[in-house]
């Protein structure tokens, strides 16, 4: 199990390498800061569909192990997501500020906050972008066997079904910046509705076990 | 249209030194076999250029930017040309076998030299001339091109329009068979742009056959394509097969698709805001900061006075 943990947390560097490597070598596009915003966003969006699917494998396969990557897999969307976000805000924003007193000065920090915030307040698709990845924060800040205890089982499972928001919203984003063929975001809508819409099956079919339980004993009479 | 291994290319100054060096070294070989390439210039196959084919007699007056022009590479790498595929590196890989000989354009509408005409009527009578223009994409990033071609109003006066034409309709080929994009419903096709006359009559509107003189690769919409410096590259149709005289406002392929996002007009403007992306500012390819937008892409001086008393915030 150790191994195979170590093998999965390589693997989902793998992305990260891979366009690391294609900067270095100029094997991304003429427009490789497009590019680079484009792949963290696709691969964060994966991370998190990736995340979705654990409970359902676990359900329809019987392997209850697989549960010990979900905390991983949930933190490697955050961690790409963030990546996908400072990018933004390096590549979209920071370069695209006037530096009245140079580069390293009070008022570019002041300007870039500016410019951040303003845009996520104009531009729906960003405004659902940051959404998504403010939905992320309290999930990776909560992911340790401490906040676990701290906040009690039950009341920490409640609060990570944030993640089934991170997937809607994450999809609507992508829908959003789409200008024309609109076949990626829909199937990445597609696998987050079949994920989300398993558990909606699931918790019908255990609420309707209990009321036939329920009802049991009045049968009997 | 001229088409030969030229031995003389004042193009040093425009073009990278190792794409420089390479065509030297090909001139060198060429020389054997120039006669060979002259005799097969008509053939899609004629080969003469470090690309393609170069185009001969290409006039080189026009003023140049004092900028940095992107290289044929960039140009030739990332192109938005949904018949080829949405992202940017489809059409370089989807346009290879495009064939654009022959290639046929019908005349149509308010005019009185309508009917059928090869490129090289097209082409007849023109002095080829490069124009190194300023491209700026709706999307905020932008490039610097050294086009070929000759300005639209030479060929719009041999065709003779009617006192009716108020605008020209420009569509593009579909064809499923050779375009992939055209496949699937991604788009009305197939493609179509629009000018008002005097906007097609204006003389920085290029009509486009070859960049970095050589003839026009198939992924910047061979053989022939629009070049409105002062307009976001969708009004730069691509693959023309027909030009129609009309008298009514022309409906435009990405005006159709979302006419809240892309309006006729599309002059560059850095105070109006697409929904989706700033255009105060833009990325010029090959740079990390943004450059600012100049109103009409820097090209106001000429093209101002055409919009003069419109409302160009509700005429985007």
């Amino acid at each position: 199990m150790r191994i195979l943990k170590v093998a999965v947390f390589i693997a989902a560097l793998g992305p990260l390498s891979w366009l690391v490597w294609a900067a270095l070598t100029g094997n991304l596009s003429a427009n490789p800061l497009s590019d680079i915003t484009n792949e963290t966003g696709v691969w964060t969006l994966r991370f998190v569909c990736i995340t979705l699917a654990i409970t359902p494998v676990r359900r329809l396969t019987g392997w209850n192990g697989i549960i010990r990557f979900r905390r991983m897999i949930g933190l490697y969307a955050f961690f790409y997501g963030t990546l996908h976000f400072l990018t933004y805000v390096i590549v979209d924003r920071f370069a695209g500020l006037d530096f009245p007193d140079g580069i390293v000065a009070w008022s570019t920090v002041v300007n870039l906050a500016k410019s951040v915030s303003a845009d996520i307040y104009k531009r729906p698709f960003i405004t659902v972008g940051f959404a998504a990845w403010l939905t992320m924060v309290p999930l990776a800040i909560t992911s340790t066997a401490g906040w676990i205890r701290r906040l009690g089982g039950r009341a920490w499972n409640r609060l990570h079904r944030l993640i089934y928001a991170t997937g809607v919203i994450a999809v609507l984003h992508y829908w959003w910046l789409v200008k024309a063929d609109v076949s990626r975001p829909l199937t990445y809508g597609a696998v987050v509705l079949v994920l989300l819409g398993a558990r909606v099956l699931w918790a019908r079919r255990k609420s309707s076990a209990h009321v036939a339980q329920a009802f049991r004993p009045a049968e009997r009479m | 249209m001229l088409i030969k291994p030229a031995p003389d290319i004042p193009s040093s100054e425009i073009t990278d030194k190792k794409l420089f060096l390479n065509r030297r070294e090909f001139l060198a070989a060429a020389g054997v076999t120039a006669a060979g390439v002259l005799a097969a210039s008509a053939s899609p196959e004629a080969k003469g250029a470090p690309h393609g084919r170069l185009l001969m007699n290409v006039a080189h007056d026009f003023p140049k930017p004092d900028e940095k022009i992107n290289s044929w590479e960039d140009i030739t790498s990332y192109n938005n040309f949904y018949e080829f595929g949405v992202d940017k590196d489809d059409p370089e890989r989807n346009a290879q076998k495009f064939k654009t000989q022959p290639w046929t354009v019908t005349i149509d509408g308010e005019c009185n030299k309508k009917g059928a005409m090869n490129l090289e009527d097209v082409l007849k009578g023109e002095t080829l001339q490069q124009r190194i223009y300023r491209h700026r994409c709706v999307e905020a990033w932008s490039m610097v091109i050294p086009w070929v071609g000759f300005p639209l109003a030479n060929l719009i006066k041999r065709l003779e329009p009617t006192s009716k034409a108020k605008y020209v309709e420009f569509t593009s080929l579909a064809d499923s068979k050779q375009m992939i994009g055209v496949r699937e419903p991604i788009l009305a096709w197939p493609y179509k742009e629009g000018l008002r006359m005097d906007e097609a009559m204006h003389p920085l509107t290029l009509m486009v056959v070859g960049l970095y003189d050589e003839v026009l690769p198939n992924q910047d919409g061979a053989p022939l394509r629009l070049a409105v410096p002062w307009k976001y590259g969708f009004k730069h149709i691509k693959s023309i097969v027909k030009i129609k005289f009309v008298e009514k406002q022309p409906l435009n392929t990405w005006q159709e698709q979302a006419s809240n996002e892309y309006g006729f007009y599309a002059n560059v403007n850095p105070t109006v805001d697409h929904p989706r992306w700033s255009q105060a500012t833009e990325r010029r390819i090959g740079e990390f900061f943004r450059r600012k937008t100049l109103m009409f892409n820097g090209y106001g001086d000429q093209v101002a006075s055409l919009y003069s008393g419109m409302d160009l915030r509700k005429n985007y």
